[in-house]
């Protein structure tokens, strides 16, 4: 009877542990979510009075707006960039070995290790050494330095996935280096493929700390703007917008489950 | 090395040549070594693979075999030597010129392919007419059996049809040579056996020259015309089924194929091909040629299969002392283990294969009981070293 009990009791604490973690991780997201609704121009909770002026004003306001559209054209190149040079180094460090193998692999990897800031503040004294500071190109740049890694090895863990034999048998088969890349390799990498670029699209689309040092006011990217308006008002707008972040990321990623199926997307389940 | 390729293949032109002179073999080593840093994988190695045969590498895991079918498919180069597949020299052609089917432990069917695009595959790559594409991969599902299939993804198919695809696949470019590598180690018991017989008759049904790996011995003594036996990178017997199993060349391959019974010996006579050992107090007529650089009065050990040996009441003249230690219920027979009595060189375990279950009612553990010995098929060798 004792022991049942006990067993019973930790059966309750732990399903009350899990509750509590699980609150814990959307708590900023609920609060944010209801600080946004409301009525009054400033940030507190709970509101008294609900309202959704502030989502009015957050979509009106001239600098979301650039700074959103700056934020899609860069994510947009960034990743795309980022996967075609991704998958390139994924595949030379799966299939050759060669000299300095190890030293690429660790220069790949190195913007794990090395802060954003660092690279955005590199990036700042190199764009200006040659005259082309806060432009364009240099933010698409230093996102996609900052995704990298992570499309690497996104695009790395789906090639070993593949079974060189399905390789080795269509080469048997007749086919070329180059058929068994189009007709074999790449077919069964493009789930790798398109979760490589929807992490890459999703880290360049939050990166604010590199951006800070490399955007100027007319490439200014949305987390950036934020940034600035958070500076000079303290009004519900940046909480309307995080709402309008959560929902824009939770629609791409179910449009995502739907078509390619999340498992596959995110790499858990092993495409076989 | 290229002239000497030409000493051995007659030119064509020669009106009779080819009546005459044996023909090319559907593969040729000659010389290959295989190394992989400081290790060596294959040592040299001389082989020939005849026109329609179904040639086996047999051994333990390691052992070079595996080896051997890569170097043959182009997917390994070799160190030294060179390969002919035909009369063609294909040493540094890659794997997509050397038209070679392969059949993988795994199959390796492409699984964003339906089972007809999969068997297709080798025939696209050559740039085939579509159509008749579509009456060969007909014509190879049927062959093997699954001609409902061709719609099906491999991932709906069991292992033994997704083997079926996986040989079809292979047949279907009309391969100089079908390498299978351990293709039926992946099925259950009940499975294999029947697609041993399947794969068998297809074979001789096509004449396809075949080169099967394999680690089990059973599998290559049922399929094969010719066995390699191969250990630690070395041939160490080349010959067909019932010459590795009843005359092998070498301890290895005695142990190695079937099970086998060590009876300590001595070396009495040695003359030409022939020769007499004693087993305690017998005598036995061996071949000479197994025994080495062994002179007369050498101890040798003879080997001998548990189906050879029979069991007789204790004492019965001209059988050697024994105890049965242990009766092991097989099915079909039984093993009766016995120990040797200890004069016999210090006694050592041996293995009776009995036929029926009528062992079990006649001889009991700790019973004394004679061994007997037959009077051919015992191979001797020199002692280990």
């Amino acid at each position: 009877m004792r022991r049942g009990l006990r067993t019973r009791l930790l059966g309750i604490s732990g399903k009350v542990l899990v509750g509590l973690i699980l609150a814990f991780i959307v708590l900023p997201a609920f609060v944010v979510t209801l600080a946004a609704f409301n009525d009054r121009a400033i940030l507190s909770f709970p509101p008294a009075k609900y309202s959704t002026r502030w989502f009015t004003r957050a979509l009106t306001y001239r600098d979301f707006q650039t700074g959103l559209w700056n934020s899609l054209v860069v994510t947009a190149w960034a990743s795309t960039i980022a996967l075609g040079v991704g998958t390139g180094f994924a595949i030379a460090l799966k299939r050759y070995s060669f000299r300095l193998k190890a030293t690429l692999e660790g220069v790949l990897l190195s913007p794990l290790i090395v802060p954003h800031f660092t690279i955005g503040l590199g990036l700042l004294v190199l764009a200006t050494g040659i005259g082309a500071a806060r432009g364009f190109s240099v933010v698409v740049l230093t996102h996609v330095i900052v995704v990298l890694p992570f499309v690497i090895r996104s695009v790395y863990i789906s090639l070993q996935n593949i079974d060189e034999r399905l390789e080795l048998a269509a080469a048997s088969l007749g086919a070329r280096p180059g058929r068994v890349l189009s007709t074999i390799t790449l077919p069964l990498l493009a789930p790798g493929l398109v979760s490589g670029w929807l992490f890459a699209a999703i880290l360049s689309f939050n990166e604010f700390t590199a951006s800070l040092f490399v955007t100027g006011q007319a490439t200014q990217t949305l987390p950036v703007a934020m940034y600035g308006y958070v500076r000079e008002f303290a009004d519900p707008t940046l909480a309307a917008v995080s709402v309008i972040y959560i929902a824009v990321t939770a629609l791409a990623l179910t449009v995502a489950n739907t078509f390619l199926g999340l498992g596959k997307v995110l790499n858990v389940e092993q495409g076989r | 090395m290229l002239s000497k390729a030409a000493d051995l293949s007659p030119p064509a032109s020669l009106p009779g040549a080819a009546v005459t002179a044996r023909p090319a073999p559907a593969v040729r080593l000659d010389g290959v070594v295989k190394r992989f840093g400081t290790v060596t994988a294959l040592e040299e190695t001389w082989l020939r693979v005849e026109q329609g045969e179904f040639l086996t590498l047999l051994g333990p895991s390691g052992c070079g075999k595996t080896t051997l079918l890569n170097l043959m498919a182009g997917f390994l180069e070799a160190d030294a030597g060179e390969i002919f597949i035909g009369d063609d020299l294909v040493t540094a052609t890659p794997p997509y010129e050397r038209e070679i089917g392969i059949v993988f432990q795994n199959y390796a069917l492409f699984p964003h392919m339906s089972v007809a695009k999969n068997v297709g595959y080798g025939l696209r790559m050559r740039g085939v007419p579509k159509r008749e594409i579509a009456e060969r991969v007909a014509e190879a599902l049927a062959l093997v059996k699954l001609s409902g299939f061709a719609d099906r993804s491999p991932r709906q198919l069991s292992g033994g049809q997704q083997q079926r695809v996986a040989l079809a696949r292979a047949l279907v470019i009309r391969p100089k040579v079908l390498l299978l590598d351990e293709p039926f180690s992946a099925l259950d018991k009940n499975l294999r056996g029947a697609m041993q017989v399947e794969l068998k008759e297809i074979q001789r049904r096509l004449g396809v020259t075949t080169v099967f790996v394999t680690h089990d011995q059973g599998e290559a003594l049922s399929m094969s015309d010719r066995i390699v036996v191969m250990s630690a990178g070395r041939v160490r017997q080349v010959g067909t089924p019932d010459q590795v199993y009843r005359h092998p060349q070498d301890r290895f391959v005695a142990g190695f194929i079937g099970d086998v019974n060590l009876l300590p010996g001595r070396l009495e006579t040695r003359a030409g091909e022939r020769a007499t050992v004693a087993v305690g107090g017998l005598r036995r007529e061996v071949e000479a040629g197994s025994l080495g650089a062994c002179a007369a009065g050498a101890t040798v050990d003879v080997f001998v299969r548990p189906d050879h040996l029979g069991v007789r009441p204790a004492g019965e003249a001209g059988t050697l002392p024994a105890r049965v230690a242990a009766l092991v219920y097989q099915g079909s027979h039984i093993d009766l283990h016995a120990d040797l009595h200890p004069d016999l060189a210090g006694g050592g375990r041996v293995v009776v294969r009995m036929p029926g279950h009528g062992a079990l009612a006649t001889y009991a553990p700790g019973t004394p009981v004679g061994l007997l010995v037959p009077q051919a098929g015992l191979v001797a060798f020199p002692p280990e070293p």
